[in-house]
């Protein structure tokens, strides 16, 4: 292994030889003049705008505040015929109410997860150009996988503190370190005839509540 | 299990069959025409896409050019965070590490991402030798595992086939490998995606072992990164108790930052989406308390040519390609041609640069791959890191023609000129001789404007195949340098 390690650090190095001793430093090599996001947008209009592509992804979108999350979450549910839902340990307790709770555990398979109807996560960030939602494992997020196996998530974004409006800007936010999942729409492929079909591995079904604090 | 690329023909004659295939040629236009539009209009949404472009370039450029350093940072990074890496100079080193890891987890199957560098390396069939059976869950792999096929296209594997074909294939196929296609399947893409899903679903929960590439490395963090659109990749990334990942070693970038642009370029260039549904992000076994990320973590680093066509000043800029395709459906003559006839992995306009230069111009499928193109720059336009692959081109033909020095498994070597190009070289030596003999020069051109006459319309001899499907140049009836003195440049004619 370490034979190996030097050989291909060697032929690395012949190759580079011409490579001058003193080129550019990494901060002056690569220009940085592209933007910083795009359009100057109010912070609601970059709401507007998440919303906006959320949708054109097939998202379902829905808006409410705080005071009105418990009951648009339960109305979310009952429409979809959600007998148990999976929940993050980290997510405020009084969001759901009259349904059947599955905490996630450490130790549940993915056959219990696969068992469970749907699945609601809070976010760390959303992007607004590209329309995504981007989960680090957060206690209100939990595990990667609890938002894959189920076949409906239900995502809560707090609007406008958890939107940004571009990937630059949501990159800064984050921490690299953790396991991150960025979604942008339900699971889609385009590999039967380069057509965009949603709905194969990850949920079927996303809907996203964009929950103001008033 | 699947079809092979090993003796394969030379690119024309591969094509020649290709060309002739209607269903398959229909397939093709269809696919290739309906993405392009949708990339152009993702693509015009940024008002920064130049500047995106060249900072994807440069950081790219700055990155290969500090290879060495930047791969130590990365070992440095990804350890600490309790993975564990591997070097593989060559497919076969690369093969035996990854079975040896699966066997010692006590699997004998696992479940694979889709992964260019496995697929370069034949990495099932090596496992297959071992007795380990591996499962392609991309819908496009499992298309081509399924039918016994090759892939013809970077990102869409089975673009060559149509959702008829699809359908038999599952109806045919599925058994065999787990859970049956449903007997009444049709061929809407949304039941083909079904079927799919419930094939897969089974093998996802059982999985203890699964192996990936990866998009992009962050020397300075470690972090891996996977870009999918299905939740295939996050399936295979998250639920096995061990990832084993096989990446080349260009795929780092040096900061966590850089991640910026090419997140806004790739998706764009290739599914044509403002960003791909998934994008899965890791960090060794970070996080592997708490959240579910594996508990054992393996990065092979996989040499395998790359560090002989960094060798090459010209070629190396096909280092830069992040494999998003956007040059495959571009390309007229991939287009007409299917991904195929070019013979390797990598097949459309990046394949025709990259595969000579990553296996030598040894065979003579490679040998004519730098022929595979018109060189009319489509595919350098649409490059979201700006490879000038029409330059590559006319470089690696250069080296077919001319021989030269070139560097094979590390070692330099001097590569002899190529046999089938005796006339060519001939022809170039002529050229050189009447050039440099202006008395000759005039001669031979008054010569030939007054025997145009008797000109045939097809070259003769190993002329005729390069005539055969284009005009022979008309020779004017006096020859440009005797019209220069006679008018005095054109002035005593007006």
């Amino acid at each position: 292994m370490s034979g190996s390690r030097e050989l291909i650090l060697g032929r690395v190095r012949r190759a580079l030889a011409d490579v001058p001793e003193d080129e550019t430093p990494y901060e002056q090599a690569v220009p940085r003049d592209y933007g910083e996001r795009h359009g100057e947008r109010t912070p609601a209009e970059t709401v507007d705008l998440l919303a906006e592509n959320l949708a054109d992804y097939r998202a379902i979108v829905h808006r409410t505040n705080a005071p009105g999350l418990p009951s648009v979450l339960a109305g979310l549910l009952a429409a979809r015929g959600a007998r148990t839902v999976l929940v993050p340990a980290g997510l405020p307790s009084h969001w759901l109410t009259g349904v059947e709770q599955v905490a996630d555990r450490a130790e549940s398979t993915p056959y219990e997860l696969d068992r469970v109807d749907s699945v609601v996560t809070g976010c760390a960030v959303a992007i607004a150009e590209t329309g995504t939602l981007v989960l680090d494992g957060s206690p209100d997020q939990g595990r990667p996988r609890i938002t894959l196996v189920p076949d409906h998530h239900i995502c809560v974004v707090r609007v406008p503190d958890q939107v940004v409006s571009s990937v630059p800007q949501a990159l800064r936010r984050l921490t690299p370190t953790r396991p991150m999942t960025w979604i942008s729409g339900p699971s889609a492929t385009s590999d039967i005839e380069l057509e965009r079909v949603e709905g194969v591995h990850g949920p079927r079904t996303l809907e996203v509540v964009l929950m103001s604090e008033a | 299990m699947s079809g092979t690329f090993l003796g394969m023909p030379a690119f024309p004659e591969a094509a020649r069959k290709a060309v002739a295939d209607e269903t398959l040629r229909g397939n093709l236009r269809h696919a290739t025409h309906t993405i392009r539009a949708k990339r152009a209009r993702a693509v015009s949404e940024l008002s920064d896409w130049a500047a995106l472009r060249e900072a994807g370039k440069r950081i790219k450029d700055h990155t290969l050019r500090h290879l060495d350093r930047y791969l130590i940072q990365l070992e440095e990074a990804v350890t600490a965070a309790g993975g564990t890496v591997h070097w593989a100079a060559d497919a076969h080193e690369a093969n035996r590490i990854v079975a040896e890891l699966v066997k010692a987890t006590g699997e004998s199957e696992v479940v694979k991402v889709k992964s260019m560098a496995t697929q370069e390396i034949g990495l099932n069939e090596a496992l297959e030798a071992e007795g380990i059976r591996a499962y392609e869950t991309d819908l496009a792999e499992l298309i081509v595992q399924l039918g016994g096929d090759r892939p013809s296209h970077i990102l869409v594997p089975a673009i060559h086939r149509n959702r008829g074909e699809i359908r038999d294939i599952f109806r045919s196929r599925m058994g065999a490998w787990g859970r049956p296609a449903p007997e009444d399947l049709t061929d809407s893409p949304a039941e083909l995606a079904e079927a799919a899903r419930r094939h897969l679903r089974e093998k996802f929960l059982r999985a203890k072992v699964a192996v990936s590439g990866a998009n992009f490395m962050v020397a300075e963090t470690g972090t891996l990164v996977v870009v999918e659109s299905e939740g295939n990749g996050r399936m295979c990334l998250t639920l096995p108790e061990t990832l084993i990942s096989v990446v080349g070693i260009e795929k780092i970038v040096p900061t966590w930052r850089d991640l910026e642009v090419f997140l806004q370029t790739l998706p764009r260039s290739s599914t044509a989406e403002r960003m791909n549904p998934y994008t899965s992000m890791w960090t060794g076994t970070t996080g592997s308390g708490t959240a579910d990320v594996p508990r054992a973590f393996h990065l092979v680093l996989l040499d395998n040519g790359r560090t002989d066509t960094l060798a090459d000043q010209v070629g190396r800029q096909a280092l830069r390609c992040i494999r998003c395709s956007a040059c495959l459906n571009v390309c007229p003559v991939y287009e007409r041609a299917g991904g195929h006839a070019y013979g390797s992995v990598y097949p459309g306009p990046i394949g025709a640069i990259l595969s000579p230069q990553l296996r030598g111009t040894g065979s003579e499928i490679d040998a004519s791959l730098p022929y595979a193109s018109s060189l009319c720059g489509a595919c350098y336009d649409v490059c979201p890191v700006a490879i000038d692959i029409p330059e590559v081109l006319v470089h690696l033909r250069e080296r077919v023609v001319e021989g030269g020095p070139v560097t094979r498994a590390g070692n330099k070597v001097v590569l002899k000129p190529a046999k089938g190009h005796a006339a060519e070289r001939a022809v170039m030596r002529a050229a050189r001789w009447a050039f440099s003999h202006p008395g000759a020069l005039r001669a031979g051109q008054r010569l030939a404007s007054r025997s145009r006459r008797f000109h045939p319309r097809t070259l003769p001899g190993p002329g005729r195949a390069w005539s055969a499907s284009r005009d022979l140049p008309a020779l004017p009836a006096e020859p440009f340098r005797d019209w220069w003195q006679r008018t005095h440049g054109g002035k005593e004619a007006r």
